[in-house]
Parts: structure tokens; C-alpha cells; sequence
């Protein structure tokens, strides 16, 4: 199925969850924050939380940033 | 003899802030950090790279074990975009402290107060300790207290500017009229700028471009350092009144007739 991921159409397989997306970009143990449809889905219900085709997800870390970035 | 600065209930040591953008690699940064003394760092939420995920992560080069994190909300230009960058960034972070900034004008990157107070109001009520990063201007600063921002950052001139303090007596009446920390954030070119921030009774000094931007980011941030706390200590030691003519410091008793 298809996603748009950080504003890019991505093909993951049916039925991923948050959690197995995550893995799929090496991401675990990482600090990162995930958005689905402009709500965040916390860690805790990474592994629980279906993606859905179609779904707008953003995966988000920290960069340097000071003022104005 | 512990002079801490304290943001709601978070005990910093050293009264300086600095950031992480800008530097022109990570080695500078983190050796720029310890150089510094600094406790706290300011950090962007951004989108991952999904094409490229070999780039080296800034965390890792942050001594996450003494320096925590502040995240910020740069690059926004309305309260809704601020308010989601905020909720990005503890869930990210992990720590409910954001560092709000809600930008109004591109030229100048002064803050769109009226949106700032607005989110202000929105994120205290979701456990949020605000930090917002706002203009000289004591009427905001003090709505900015009374909507809950557990400090407040006024500018000491436009981002990156360097300026230093352009108007000291505005942050003099800051200082008078509100309560919470107040940290100078931004302007700052050198280190005379960050003792005077001190001098006037400013809690604390964030800064980034003036290190990061430094021909030795690292010599800078030492020179930042000790400028935090000379000013701190002129500040707390109280300095003589200005007078339009000399006083004397040698008795004129006992001098040759």
C-alpha cells in the first residue's frame, strides 16, 4: 500500500504498523516523534497503531537548531 | 553559595544557553558546548531524511548526560504550526520544556507576539513549561508571564544580528516588572554583549550565532563563559553609581605643601 511519508509517496507492505515502519527505516531506539494524519502516535502505541493506504505520516528527529533554526 | 538558575524547578548551573545550528561540523559544536559550561541546548524538530539514513544524528554528538535538551519551535509562522512543533518536540525529547518561537517577519525575525501569546496560552494548559522567545517589549513580556511561560526570552537585538543590547533599558523594565526568569536570547556578537545582558540582572543569555559564527567557535564560547559569569557576579557584587564628575580614590591629606 502506499503512504506519503515526509511528503513523499513510499509503498509499505498492508497492514504495517507504526512500529514495523519504524524498524523498516532502522529507526529503533532512536529519538523520533511520528505524526499520522496530523496526530501524534505516541511510542507506547507504536507497536498497536495500523497504517492505513493513503495515510499522511511524518516521521520527525532533532537537528541543530539555534534561533530561526 | 550556589547561584543556580532555576526555570520551573530545573537547576542549571550555568546561566548560558546555547544552540546547535550553524556550526560547521558536529566536532565544533560539542567542544564549543563543553568550552561553554552550558547545561541546556536548544535543538529543531525536523523531518528524517527517508533517502539518506547514514547521516551522522545530532544527539549524538550532545552530552545528553549533563546538557538537556530544549527543543524549539523555529521556522514557525503561526501559533497552530508552533503548537504542533511544541507536541513534535516532547514527544520527541521527551521533556515537556519548549523554547517557543512563533515568527512574524521574515526580514527581521522578529516574533508575531499577539500568535505567540496565543500558543503560549494553548501549550501551558497542555503541561508545557513555555519558554517564549519574544521582543524587548515589557507589555508582552509580562501578558507572557501572565499566560503562564515559566520565563521569558526577550531579544537583545534580531537573530544572528550580533547588535548586542540595543535597548537595555527596556530589558531593565522587564527585569522590574515581571517575576519568572528573564533570558536575553538573540543579538548577542560578543562577549561584552552577554556581560551587559548580566550586568542588568538578566537570569541568563541564549545564544548561538555569536559562537557558532566565530572565526574559533570554541575560544568564543570560553569567552562567553567567563562573560556570563563576570556579568552575573558584577550584577550580584552591585555596581557604583554613574557620576558626571571624579571622585578622588587617594586622600588629600598629608600631600606636600
Amino acid at each position: 500500500m502506499e503512504i506519503l511519508l515526509n511528503g513523499e509517496k513510499t509503498v509499505i507492505p498492508d497492514d504495517s504498523t507504526v512500529q514495523a515502519l519504524i524498524a523498516h527505516l532502522g529507526l529503533q531506539g532512536s529519538r523520533v516523534a511520528v505524526e499520522v494524519n496530523r496526530e501524534i502516535i505516541s511510542r507506547g502505541r507504536w507497536a498497536e497503531h495500523l497504517l492505513k493506504a493513503g495515510d499522511l505520516v511524518e516521521v520527525v528527529h532533532f537537528v541543530g537548531g539555534g534561533e530561526d533554526l | 553559595m550556589s547561584d543556580n538558575l532555576v526555570i520551573a524547578g530545573k537547576e542549571l548551573s550555568s546561566r548560558l544557553i546555547l544552540g546547535t545550528g550553524k556550526y560547521k561540523d558536529f566536532e565544533t559544536m560539542r567542544a564549543a558546548h563543553e568550552a561553554s559550561g552550558t547545561e541546556m541546548v536548544t535543538v529543531a524538530v525536523r523531518r528524517i531524511d527517508i533517502h539518506d539514513r547514514r547521516k551522522e544524528s545530532l544527539l549524538g554528538h550532545i552530552a545528553t548526560d549533563r546538557i538537556m535538551l530544549l527543543p524549539n519551535t523555529a521556522g514557525c509562522y503561526t501559533a497552530e504550526d508552533a503548537i504542533r512543533y511544541a507536541r513534535l518536540g516532547r514527544e520527541a525529547g521527551l521533556s515537556n520544556f519548549v523554547k517557543l518561537e512563533v515568527i512574524g517577519d521574515e526580514k527581521t525575525l522578529f516574533p508575531d507576539n499577539e500568535a505567540l501569546l496565543e500558543a503560549t496560552r494553548v501549550l501551558v494548559k497542555e503541561g508545557f513549561v513555555v519558554l517564549p522567545y519574544t521582543n524587548d517589549d515589557p507589555v508582552v513580556c509580562k501578558k507572557l508571564e501572565q499566560a503562564g511561560a515559566a520565563a521569558v526570552m526577550p531579544l537583545g537585538a534580531p537573530i544572528g544580528s550580533g547588535l548586542g543590547i540595543q535597548n537595555p533599558n527596556n530589558i531593565r523594565i522587564i527585569l522590574e516588572i515581571v517575576s519568572v526568569p528573564v533570558i536575553v536570547d538573540a543579538g548577542v556578537g560578543t562577549a561584552s554583549d552577554a556581560a551587559i545582558a548580566m550586568e542588568l540582572g538578566a537570569a541568563g543569555v541564549l545564544m548561538n550565532t555569536g559562537i557558532a559564527g566565530a572565526k574559533d567557535p570554541v575560544a568564543m564560547a570560553r569567552a562567553m563563559k567567563l562573560a556570563v559569569e563576570a556579568g552575573r557576579l558584577a550584577f550580584r557584587a552591585g555596581r557604583i553609581p554613574r557620576k558626571l564628575y571624579a571622585s578622588a580614590s587617594s586622600p588629600v591629606e598629608g600631600m606636600l605643601v
